[in-house]
């Protein structure tokens, strides 16, 4: 009888989240992680209570963007998320500090569910995760453990960004996952031949706006109302009247 | 896995098993645990003890410790894990989170991270016994 007990305990500590969103990209490098993170800080300051889960396990950086100090986590029956910028925020770099995390498929699946079973996340009206890009293990993991995520896909204005994009939609339609929409960030020039715009309405799915490249971002990392005034945060305030 | 959470998992999972099996009490659960995660036996039978519900009121639980094993995909060496040669803070974090020793552990012959935790990892349920 070899029983993963673990696993029975994850629906438990999401009980009281209202709603999961996932913040998803079929590539790296398109921003997930600075509009998880600011996604999260827009529904803070709505008034909502807010978690934060960074699932990017062997490259996590929403603790560098929110400046989150690597303090451990209280015990209570579990773990309870520290709150970093009015958020409740649970990283693997609580356990690892800024120490490489060379993980492999199991070992990722493992740490999710580990994190998931001790996680004691209490009453939110959002918990914003942050997802590795691609659809491999963290993805199908996910699936599989908060079937009722919603999904917010992060693109660029690149066709190779797109394409990947396309992929993971895809596979989120065919397993019936609801896709809140899809958002263009780091958009410096009008698109050619077809904007992300078009691109997302041929796929049937709403399009939540495009985000301006915006040279201040990268000064704004670790500070909580800059990062609110970047084009992110911005154009996050007006997605976010439609949740 | 922090105790509390670990029995909780545990109780959670015997009573889900209590029910398939038409048990009406159980009244012993037999549980596996690695020694990478390192659980406080007095802290988890305080837990179990605190937290169960009448299904278990009469009911043992005993515990099993694996040997944790490391396997090597670099060059094959296989190891014991020795949590004593690791200081308090690593212990810690590969306590509740065992994947953490990648981190933290390297290959005693060749140096790699790139090792696989061949046994005694988390825990595991062994057995569950009871009255219909």
């Amino acid at each position: 009888m070899m029983i993963d007990p673990r696993v029975n305990v994850i629906a438990k500590r999401l009980v009281n989240v209202k709603r999961v969103i996932a913040v998803s990209s079929g590539k790296g490098g398109v921003g997930k992680s600075l509009v998880a993170s600011t996604l999260a800080l827009v529904l803070k300051n709505e008034g909502y209570r807010v978690g934060l889960f960074d699932l990017d396990f062997t490259s996590p950086s929403t603790h560098i963007i929110l400046n989150v100090p690597l303090v451990a986590p209280k015990e209570d029956k579990g773990l309870v998320p520290s709150l970093a910028c009015g958020i409740s925020y649970m990283s693997l770099v609580y356990f690892i500090g800024e120490n490489p995390a060379p993980l492999r498929g199991i070992d990722v699946s493992n740490v999710l569910i580990e994190l998931l079973a001790i996680t004691q996340w209490g009453n939110l009206d959002f918990l914003i995760i942050d997802m590795p890009p691609g659809i491999g293990d963290i993805l199908l993991d996910l699936l599989r453990f908060i079937n009722r995520a919603e999904f917010l896909i992060v693109t660029t204005g690149s066709l190779l960004a797109f394409e990947t994009v396309k992929k993971q939609v895809v596979m989120l339609c065919e397993l019936k996952t609801p896709i809140i929409g899809i958002m263009e960030n780091m958009q410096q020039t009008p698109n050619i031949c077809c904007s992300i715009e078009d691109k997302t309405k041929k796929l049937g799915l709403p399009f939540l706006g495009k985000i301006v490249f915006d040279p201040n971002v990268e000064s704004a990392i670790g500070d909580e109302n800059k990062l609110l005034n970047t084009s992110i945060g911005q154009t996050l305030k007006h997605v976010v009247k439609n949740f | 896995m922090h105790e509390w959470a670990l029995a909780e998992a545990i109780l959670t999972t015997a009573a889900q098993i209590a029910e398939v099996e038409q048990l009406r009490e159980v009244t012993c659960v037999t549980v596996r645990l690695g020694e990478l995660q390192d659980a406080e036996l007095g802290i988890l039978k305080f837990a179990l003890n605190e937290m169960k519900s009448d299904l278990f009121k009469n009911a043992k639980f005993r515990f099993l410790r694996a040997k944790t094993e490391l396997s090597c995909r670099a060059c094959g060496n296989h190891w014991r894990f020795k949590k004593e040669k690791l200081d308090p803070v690593t212990v810690e974090a590969i306590h509740f989170v065992p994947e953490a020793a990648h981190t933290f552990i390297k290959c005693p012959k060749c140096g790699s991270p790139d090792f696989e935790i061949s046994s005694g990892r988390g825990i595991w349920f062994d057995s569950i016994q009871g009255v219909k």
